[in-house]
């Protein structure tokens, strides 16, 4: 249960960035999580909804996208899903392969909305 | 609506601490390893045999991780090496900020090997890079052979699995072949040491690792880490 720090670190994240965007809220922010990460979508899910309640990213909202794991066979060089730990290659039906990705836990973007101008400042004109 | 692009770690910050720890190790030729299980699995067990039975000329250091206590600290200390407790205070798993933090007072120039014991958990240690040059696995007998498809990230992210507790194997329904075999569906590469540190079967082996893990570390320790 380490996704209450997690999602915690997504939201400090995001903050950080805003400080480059003055006068903006940020609406979304999107992850990546590997099946390899050990992270539960639904954990950090409930983590992230409790951590930005009543607070100036409240309206943020979090999108995850898994990643799944990506092995390269080591005898042709094919790339392709493993799924329920089968290695064997589709491609050759080899058993040698490496692990590519599927452990990420990455911070892919952040939307950014700028606040309307205000009136005042439109009637300069 | 703009779409800004970050494309960095979540952990960025504890990643960031880790590079820091793992250059200063390279540097001071300091073997890291990180010793992660479920609660009593024996890590502290494990730990005592080993540095019981290390030359008191090696110069080990043990930092131990768990929520409260200093008992794993005492229980080490008995055998003359510097031994440092981490207490999170309820956090699952060490971070790399732990780390340096503990390490401030200690010389690395005077160490070869930096132990740590990671808090008993399988799942959260694994998410948590502590600059170390190894992560090494811990799964007892009294535990499900099923453990390394239930949990395996930290399965694939470990060199080497210590089964312990084999003295029991007369007595519980635990089939190794199987056990060995499921880790290495998850990681094909995976090192098995099998160790009772009741009996002391297999300490002698697992000390061999790490000397040996350590004489690999100095060859390659040349080229600086990205």
């Amino acid at each position: 249960m380490h996704e209450m720090g997690i999602a915690n670190s997504i939201l400090e994240a995001v903050r950080t960035e805003m400080e480059r965007h003055p006068a903006s809220r940020a609406t979304r922010v999107g992850v990546r999580v590997g099946k390899l990460a050990a992270i539960d979508g639904e954990s950090l899910r409930f983590c992230f909804d409790a951590l930005k309640r009543e607070t100036d990213l409240e309206e943020l909202e979090l999108e995850i996208e898994v990643c799944p794991r990506r092995h390269r066979c080591k005898l042709c060089g094919s790339e392709f899903t493993v799924r329920d730990y089968d290695f064997e290659c589709p491609q050759c039906h080899g058993l040698a392969s490496e692990c590519l990705s599927g452990d990420e836990l990455d911070l892919a973007y952040v939307e950014v909305e700028q606040y309307e101008p205000r009136t005042a400042g439109a009637q300069s004109s | 609506m703009n779409r800004v692009p970050l494309e960095r770690k979540v952990l960025n910050e504890n990643d960031r601490v880790a590079v820091e720890l793992r250059e200063e190790f390279r540097q001071h030729g300091v073997l890291c390893v990180n010793l992660v299980s479920s609660p009593g699995s024996g890590k502290t067990s494990l730990l005592e045999r080993t540095l019981e039975q290390m030359p008191r000329s090696t110069r080990a250091a043990v930092l131990t991780g768990d929520l409260q206590t200093e008992n794993d600290a005492a229980r080490l200390r008995r055998f003359g090496f510097p031994v440092k407790q981490i207490t999170t205070g309820g956090t699952c798993h060490l971070d790399a900020r732990m780390i340096k933090r503990h390490l401030e007072d200690w010389r690395l120039e005077d160490l070869e090997y930096l132990i740590i014991e990671n808090v008993g958990n399988l799942v959260c240690p694994s998410s948590y890079d502590l600059g170390e040059a190894a992560k090494i696995v811990l799964l007892s007998v009294t535990e499900g052979e099923d453990k390394p498809l239930k949990y395996p990230t930290i399965f694939f992210k470990a060199e080497l699995m210590v089964l312990n507790k084999v003295d029991l194997l007369p007595y519980v329904p635990f089939d190794v072949e199987e056990a060995v075999e499921n880790a290495r569906r998850v990681h094909p590469a995976m090192e098995v040491i099998r160790v009772s540190c009741l009996t002391g079967h297999g300490v002698r082996e697992w000390r061999t690792w790490l000397e040996h893990r350590r004489h690999v570390f100095l060859q390659t320790r040349e080229q600086p880490v990205a």
